[in-house]
């Protein structure tokens, strides 16, 4: 039987939380029911967490921009390649270093150079000098290849990989296998809800990376979209000169605002798709990974 | 050992270097290259000529950062946002931590993480988008509050007062549920017959939690407090770039700000990288003494 003090501090206790909860959610729910309310409403100040005479023409403003749509193409390859890359990339050099050093003796020089690298930073203007010599300006290369390897994500899965038991390697080599097929057959499969957390990191780090989209990408239709929103939200949401006659057509039930509303959810919304499988996977993942070998 | 045994394994261990090689190859290029490239913060660097005929100028970029008269109130602007959000950082993730530690509901317990751990995996551009909108002077809803209740509207993003404060606030929005994650890990690795054990000595829940759950937790609060320690010259360049407009410069210019602006928006590229590399090499310092520390008090080791 729980004592009354104790059930009243259960229950302030939870409502206290609950309360975070709502003030966590409160800023997000009130721009999305501004961009499925009119621009009337929104203007009157109607809208707090409820759409006030709904309506989906913001949305529909969106999706009839081209370079809007153009930009989620970009976003979406890069995806693709980003994550694809910097998966092989950080699974070839986390084996390795997940090895004893008794055992691979460059272990710690090997870590050394990837370690190093999280705790000097070479700098911004370097960086954007050697992404310009290498030519890779205005081209998709820019925003996968400088950070094809991420050091964190490659000691997470080092550090699931430690945490195998070393047996697994003996007996495949007693079977005659080699390091890659041991990789690719042994350790590979028992890595994988590391390498699941690992890879949606990535993926999320590389949908909403913006910045740089803007000093690498020389033209706007080269941007992905977190890039041109930050360009949008930035400047003027609707530059009268590059509208088409059907956005113009629209500017009476759209405003500025739930304009902008409707864009910042429409890039949001992958990852608001995302978060439910992902949210399964992180916090295992993310604490085995952090547990040493 | 044998050298022919030694042979052998040297052999065997070939694959391990191969596999490394697009690696290293990626890392050189992309990190260790531009390491050296700081070398143009003692040139007077301009694109055309390269770093090959570049005049070299010694100290006179690292003199002219000093000389720049907001320099120091760059400095103190990321001192004094990135103590405050180390700080905010470690107070409300724990306290947070410990209250759900206490829920007894599951459900309630797993529907607070849902909700947030979100914040932390929106960009800047997305939860700055929505701060902007919120707290906008005349049509933001937090100041339709404040005008509602009878007070004059804030213009908190422009308003140097305010600013930092912002900054600070908005990211704990962000981080705080994420950062619980790790303290909730460890509240469950504290052994159960230590409560057992309090509530046998008759100490009531506020004496569990002081006596029990908070020794339990600490060696992870001071390593991530030790670790936190390279965070000092980090004002958080995505969240201050896109809140900020030069009426807050005063306030909210932060080091990472100022190398872009003087870099990339007015092309003075060894001003830039001497102002750059500064905070690389206090930071590395920084982080040297904060894994130090982490290793003597927690035995945390990199890898």
């Amino acid at each position: 039987m729980l004592s009354k003090k104790y059930r009243f501090f259960l229950i302030v206790n939870a409502f206290l939380l609950l309360l975070l909860t709502v003030a966590c959610l409160f800023p997000i729910l009130n721009v999305l029911a501004i961009s499925f309310s009119s621009k009337a409403a929104v203007s009157a100040g109607q809208v707090s967490i409820w759409p006030v005479d709904f309506t989906l023409k913001s949305y529909d403003y969106v999706f009839n921009n081209v370079s809007f749509l153009t930009s989620f193409i970009v976003s979406i390859k890069r995806v693709i390649l980003g994550v694809g890359i910097n998966m092989v990339l950080s699974v070839l050099v986390a084996y390795p270093l997940s090895k004893e050093a008794q055992d691979f003796g460059s272990r710690t020089w090997y870590a050394w150079f990837f370690v190093f690298t999280m705790l000097f930073g070479a700098g911004l203007i370097p960086g954007f000098l050697v992404v310009k010599e290498t030519g890779i300006m205005d081209s998709i290369w820019a925003l996968v290849l400088p950070g094809a390897i991420p050091v964190f994500n490659v000691l997470l899965i080092m550090n699931y990989m430690r945490t195998l038991p070393k047996a697994l390697e003996e007996s495949s080599f007693m079977d005659g296998a080699g390091h890659f097929r041991t990789l690719w057959t042994v350790y590979l499969p028992l890595t994988l809800p590391s390498l699941a957390t690992v890879a949606l990191f990535s993926l999320v780090a590389h949908w909403n990376a913006w910045f740089d989209g803007m000093i690498y990408m020389n033209r706007p239709e080269h941007y992905p979209l977190s890039t041109y929103l930050q360009s949008l939200l930035q400047f003027d949401s609707m530059n009268q000169t590059n509208m088409s006659l059907e956005q113009a057509k629209m500017m009476q039930f759209v405003s500025n605002r739930t304009a902008r509303a409707a864009q910042i959810f429409v890039s949001a919304l992958p990852i608001l798709l995302i978060y439910p499988f992902f949210q399964r996977y992180f916090v295992k993942g993310l604490v085995v990974g952090s547990v040493k070998g | 050992m044998g050298t022919r045994r030694r042979f052998r394994r040297m052999k065997r261990n070939i694959p391990l270097h191969v596999m490394m090689i697009p690696g290293i190859i990626i890392v050189l290029i992309y990190c260790y290259i531009p390491m050296i490239g700081n070398v143009i913060a003692f040139q007077d660097f301009t694109p055309l000529m390269g770093f090959a005929k570049a005049e070299w100028v010694g100290l006179d970029n690292f003199q002219y950062m000093m000389e720049l008269p907001s320099f120091y109130q760059v400095v103190w602007n990321t001192v004094f946002i990135s103590i405050m959000k180390i700080v905010s950082g470690l107070v409300a993730p724990i306290t947070v931590a410990l209250m759900l530690n206490e829920v007894r509901k599951s459900f309630i317990k797993r529907y607070v993480q849902t909700v947030i751990y979100m914040p932390h995996f929106f960009s800047w551009v997305i939860l700055g988008g929505i701060v902007v909108d919120i707290l906008s002077p005349s049509e933001g809803l937090i100041n339709q509050i404040i005008k509602a209740v009878g007070f004059q509207p804030i213009s908190f993003l422009s308003d140097n007062t305010w600013f930092p404060y912002v900054m600070v606030i908005t990211n704990e929005w962000k981080e705080v549920g994420f950062s619980t994650i790790i303290y909730l890990a460890a509240l469950t690795s504290i052994d159960p017959t230590q409560y057992e054990a309090a509530v046998i000595d008759g100490a009531g829940r506020w004496k569990q939690t002081w006596h029990v759950t908070l020794p339990g937790i600490r060696p992870t609060i001071i390593l991530l407090a030790c670790l936190s320690l390279g965070n000092v010259l980090n004002g958080g360049f995505d969240q201050v770039f896109n809140m900020y407009s030069p009426v807050v410069y005063e306030s909210g210019d932060i080091l990472d700000t100022l190398v872009y602006r003087i870099g990339l928006v007015d092309n003075n590229y060894s001003v830039a990288t001497a102002v750059g590399l500064v905070k690389s090499v206090v930071s590395l310092v920084l982080i040297g003494a904060g894994y130090g520390l982490a290793y003597r008090f927690a035995k945390y080791r990199i890898f």
